[in-house]
């Protein structure tokens, strides 16, 4: 073989670990749960294979699911907006500091290895019977027995706004530091006020930012079924829920495959709307 | 004016990110016997009887071995795509590298399910290679990122000049490029360590029963209610999973600084 042919190949060499792994380990497993939700479950247990229609019909009719998936939706919306309004000052702030930047950085990454489900239980003692909040209402005589705030859906939302705010103010601020200064200047110097340079010049610049911090924090929080378990009470189960019952309790693997496909097409169809207009490069930036 | 109000803002985001941690650490330290407060006192006695649970010990021993195993299968296999990616003229490299990122672009969830139902049709079952399996296809594109990232930084030149100088490109790469590569190859392991270390959404659904990680373990916990132990065993995951890239970090500028100087 020549040395060109070699050279040639070497890449496809070094690639396909990495492609055999994603194509067994994730794009065949999802062609496959798409003919198993197809499948039926059968009074013994065992699965039977063959073409039936009546999980997705029970996934995409029945009001129970349907109810679940729109609040779910509602849940990581509101979650996504609180997250952007807490964010977008700070992010600001990080972007245009100059003595304590590195510092501020350094603590924003701080989140990202700290356990999820520490910060989720985290805010048990903060908002519990006897957490922080009610002990000191109590000490100071406010109130004589302990306030309910935990297990509702705003225990939920704010567990999510915890859990997602770092990926929202890391994405901003890559978009905000990625702004040339001058152009503010310029503005300025034209003699706009800070205000309308900022509604005019800033805030446009950075909105690339702001859309791949608000699709993460979307995709991710409307993904999740850890922190209504965690923080939740018996109603207020997620999507995410719903599948993990399916398979893991109740073992009905055919409709878990249904409803996992529909949470996947709901998501799917934001990133790929997300990619369509703005490209992953964005993304990729604050990922990496 | 505005400056100091966004400022304000500022210090009471961070607050909010941080508060919560610091009293799971506060508390691990309390006296009492519940996990709550009044503070009643200061005391270790919580860290005591975390070192002798055998149910958490276990479970420290299979999230560090499930991590290790994953950092080491992840890195490897995103090195060398990453090095394909950043020195070849790959044709549909765009293509291939959503392609290399799709799994985090379904939600963990979805891949958990279809990875646990395609593996048992092929008689995999819930075990600790399918928990392997999974860990090591969602760090992944994790890997890939952060290793192209800082191999953009290493310039090929050094290599070429091996190579001329009459290197074979086996001794150029173990040679040069290896070294070179080190912190990125570091990164990417310390990488998928921490997201291996504190994956709970896909474990849930490919552990065996009866096999705990730290996180599922802390879960588990949580079913009873919040104990001062969850607390103090909390306290240990923050100092290892926060403390330990913190000294990653410092060694990394410190090598770097060395080489530099």
């Amino acid at each position: 073989m020549t040395v060109e042919a070699r050279e040639a190949r070497q890449p496809y060499l070094l690639l396909s670990p990495a492609m055999v792994a994603v194509m067994l380990l994730l794009l065949v497993p999802l062609a496959f749960i798409v003919v198993y939700s197809f499948w039926l479950r059968t009074a013994t247990g065992a699965d039977q294979a063959g073409f039936f229609l009546d999980n997705w019909r029970e996934a995409l009719s029945d009001a129970f699911y349907r109810d679940i998936l729109l609040n779910t939706l509602k849940i990581a919306a509101i979650t996504t907006l609180v997250c952007a309004v807490m964010g977008y000052p700070a992010a600001y702030v990080i972007a245009r500091s100059r003595g304590n930047k590195a510092v501020l950085l350094l603590l924003l990454m701080l989140p990202f290895w700290i356990s999820y489900i520490i910060r989720t239980m985290s805010w048990i003692n903060i908002l519990g019977a006897s957490g922080a909040i009610n002990s000191a209402l109590m000490w100071l005589g406010i109130t004589d027995a302990p306030i309910q705030m935990l297990y509702n859906e705003a225990s939920v939302i704010l567990g999510l706004v915890h859990f997602l705010l770092p990926f929202m103010i890391l994405n901003i601020y890559v978009s905000l530091d990625g702004i040339d200064t001058t152009l503010e200047d310029a503005a300025c110097s034209l003699g706009a006020t800070r205000w309308r340079t900022f509604l005019e010049v800033t805030l446009p610049l950075s909105l690339p930012g702001l859309a791949a911090g608000g699709l993460l924090a979307f995709v991710l929080g409307a993904g999740t079924y850890i922190t209504p378990i965690v923080l939740g009470g018996p109603t207020d189960a997620m999507f995410a829920n719903l599948v993990f019952e399916a398979i893991i309790t109740q073992l009905n693997w055919p409709l878990g495959s249904a409803l996992s496909l529909m949470l996947l097409a709901v998501l799917g169809a934001l990133v790929l709307l997300y990619n369509h207009f703005l490209g992953m490069g964005q993304l990729m930036k604050g990922l990496g | 004016m505005g400056w100091h109000l966004l400022r304000g803002w500022t210090v009471l985001v961070y607050l909010f990110m941080f508060l919560p941690i610091l009293v799971v650490v506060l508390l691990s330290f309390n006296a009492s016997q519940f996990g709550s407060f009044p503070m009643t006192g200061l005391s270790f006695r919580w860290f005591i009887e975390l070192a002798e649970n055998e149910a958490i010990l276990r479970a420290f021993r299979t999230s560090i071995v499930l991590g290790l195993l994953t950092s080491v299968i992840s890195t490897t296999i995103g090195v060398l795509a990453s090095l394909a990616l950043v020195r070849y003229n790959v044709p549909a490299r765009n293509a291939i590298s959503t392609l290399l990122i799709a799994p985090i672009l379904v939600p963990e969830v979805v891949l958990a399910v279809a990875l646990l139902l395609f593996l048992n049709a092929l008689s995999v079952n819930k075990s600790f290679g399918l928990l392997l399996a999974g860990h090591v296809i969602f760090t992944l594109p994790f890997v890939i990122l952060v290793v192209q990232a800082r191999l953009v930084g290493i310039r090929r030149d050094v290599e070429e000049a091996a190579m001329s100088l009459g290197a074979s490109p086996v001794q150029t790469f173990f040679q040069v490029t290896l070294p070179l590569l080190a912190p990125a190859v570091f990164a990417g392991m310390l990488f998928a360590f921490t997201i291996s270390f504190d994956d709970i959404t896909g474990t849930l659904f490919w552990k065996p029963g009866g096999v705990e990680t730290v996180p599922t373990q802390i879960f588990a916990m949580l079913r009873n209610s919040i104990s001062p132990e969850i607390n103090a065993l909390g306290t240990v995951m923050i100092f290892l999973t926060a403390g330990l890239p913190l000294v990653g970090i410092a060694i990394a500028r410190r090598l770097a600084l060395k080489r530099g100087g």
